[in-house]
């Protein structure tokens, strides 16, 4: 089993959030991971029957831990003005972060998702308690400040944690803004985004050029496209990694509810075919998180889940990509 | 958009079908009883085409303008933009068709529709009348919630398909320029439709609309009296 895990850190009141941390060489990143991951090993009898510790990783940038299931909002949380759904999507937020959740993401791509974490976060007074990770989505670089500002108003917070360039759009003019951002402490991490394999050699090259915080690919056991260059040059570079499309929006959950779940998923510690393709996910070393989209509760709590417990090691891995591959 | 080639329909869809549906749903709940209203007025486009009343071109024009303009801030820009940005392109369209309509139609009276009695006309008759009173069955034809069906004059497709059999009988290149809004929203409804497994509700919108078409791909009429004034 791979144990790079930790307890998640008992839950404090944010009020403000901490200026940026200065980048942590790699070595002392190592003896870190290799430091919780020990300690997690010593605790993991004691808190048996206990609720389960959220399995998190650093961000390599500032050792930040962050719970390594976060919650994705494309298409899900796009419900408009709708209060029954509105109000399913905040209890769907509410249970999130009750399960040691913190990582949303969304963009200003996603209608009226922002919206609707706003007021879930609202509903709830969780704005200070979730790291809040929105995007920069529009084609002049000038009105890039205004747009995360509307943004923000949206999510009701009182800054974004990381904000990154959405699919790349206009990252000449918007990276040097989102740097400023940071210096200034108006946000916390920069980032870019793409998504099922675009643009990877643009990605590569920006992560080789730029003091990057995140980068936001795809990643399942069927798009590895991303295991080849990315991820170890996220590794190299000391770049978190969010995975986004870990079902690839649901697809590749319902070709595999055809199939009944390998018995040894029970090792480590999965349920159902999300939690084994969640666990999949995060097993791999550099990913730091993934954020499957749901508007349901249910699914949410079974996410979570899979941040708990063992994550499968190289073997696990490579029966899960068979197991899916064939569905 | 960089690496076109690898998007699908479905990479554009914004929303769950359900969020659609009950969007339309709250909607019909919003503006009743305006549905039957609007049906009223789509009775009226029927009978005018069935019809030889003097004026009957330039009212049908305003009928449609007045639902097509309706549709462009009801529908569109008030509800669908709050799940699909582009809505708000779609009530921009939209209120275009209603300005063209009025102003080419019922201003400058440059539509004018084949009469009644031939069996172009009766096509259109039928089929405005199917839409009419037939569409709003598909919702529960297709196994969802009769409140969220789509009615001529306040959903944009069935109005499209109606316009699109009105628009079809007039005369002149003048008639392409009016068609070109709605032929562009089937499509796209179609597209939407087919991306949201709603492919019953696809086949519907793009083949009704193809056979509402069909006077106009059939060319002008030979007669000088059908063609634009």
């Amino acid at each position: 089993m791979v144990g790079t895990c930790f307890r998640v850190r008992p839950r404090r009141k944010i009020t403000g959030m901490p200026p940026p941390r200065p980048v942590v060489p790699a070595r002392r990143r190592a003896l870190r991971v290799l430091a919780a991951a020990g300690a997690y090993a010593a605790l993991r009898p004691a808190i048996a029957g206990e609720p389960r510790a959220v399995l998190t990783r650093p961000i390599p940038s500032s050792g930040e831990p962050v719970p390594v299931v976060g919650l994705g909002s494309w298409i899900t949380f796009n419900v408009g003005s709708d209060p029954v759904a509105r109000n399913a999507c905040a209890d769907v937020i509410r249970n999130f972060v009750a399960a040691g959740g913190r990582m949303i993401d969304s963009s200003p791509m996603y209608g009226s998702s922002q919206d609707v974490i706003g007021y879930g976060l609202g509903k709830a007074a969780l704005a200070g308690r979730v790291f809040a990770a929105d995007k920069v989505w529009i084609s002049s670089g000038s009105e890039g400040r205004e747009q995360i500002e509307q943004s923000r108003r949206k999510w009701q917070v009182n800054r974004f944690d990381l904000v990154q360039v959405h699919n790349l759009l206009n990252w000449q003019d918007h990276l040097p803004t989102l740097f400023a951002m940071k210096a200034a402490g108006q946000i916390r991490y920069v980032g870019i985004t793409t998504s099922e394999g675009r643009r990877h050699r643009d990605i590569e090259q920006l992560m080789r050029s730029h003091p990057l915080d995140f980068v936001q690919v795809t990643y399942n056991p069927l798009d590895r496209e991303v295991e080849a260059r990315i991820l170890p040059l996220a590794r190299d570079r000391g770049i978190a990694v969010i995975v986004n499309r870990p079902f690839r929006e649901g697809l590749l959950l319902r070709a595999l509810a055809r199939r009944p779940l390998p018995s040894w998923a029970s090792d480590v510690d999965c349920k159902s075919w999300a939690q084994l393709v969640l666990k999949f996910i995060v097993a791999h070393p550099a990913v730091t998180c993934a954020i499957p989209a749901t508007g349901n509760v249910a699914h949410v709590r079974e996410n979570m889940a899979a941040a708990s417990g063992p994550l499968p090691d190289a073997k696990l891995r490579e029966r899960t990509i068979a197991l899916v591959e064939g569905a | 958009m960089s690496e076109w080639w690898t998007y699908t329909l479905s990479d554009f869809l914004m929303f769950a079908p359900r969020t659609y549906y009950r969007m339309i749903e709250l909607y019909n709940v919003a503006i009743w009883p305006a549905q039957l209203v609007a049906a009223a007025v789509g009775v009226a486009v029927a009978v005018l085409l069935a019809g030889r009343r003097g004026g009957r071109d330039r009212i049908i024009c305003g009928l449609l303008a007045g639902c097509w303009l309706w549709i462009a801030w009801s529908f569109h820009y008030q509800r669908y933009a709050q799940i699909n940005w582009a809505a708000s392109w779609f009530a921009a369209a939209f209120a275009l068709e209603a300005l063209l309509l009025a102003g080419v139609g019922v201003i400058a009276g440059r539509i004018a529709l084949r009469p009644a009695g031939s069996v172009r006309c009766t096509v259109a008759v039928v089929l405005v009348v199917m839409t009419v009173f037939c569409y709003p069955l598909l919702a529960a034809l297709t196994g969802r919630s009769w409140t969220t069906s789509e009615t001529f004059g306040v959903t944009p497709d069935p109005t499209a398909i109606a316009t699109i059999a009105a628009l079809a009988l007039a005369g002149g290149r003048i008639r392409l320029l009016l068609l070109i809004v709605p032929v562009l929203w089937c499509a796209v409804a179609a597209a939407t439709l087919w991306a949201m497994d709603s492919r019953t509700d696809a086949v519907v919108v793009a083949g009704v609309a193809v056979l509402a078409l069909w006077p106009a791909i059939r060319g002008t009429p030979a007669t000088g009296r059908l063609v634009a004034r």
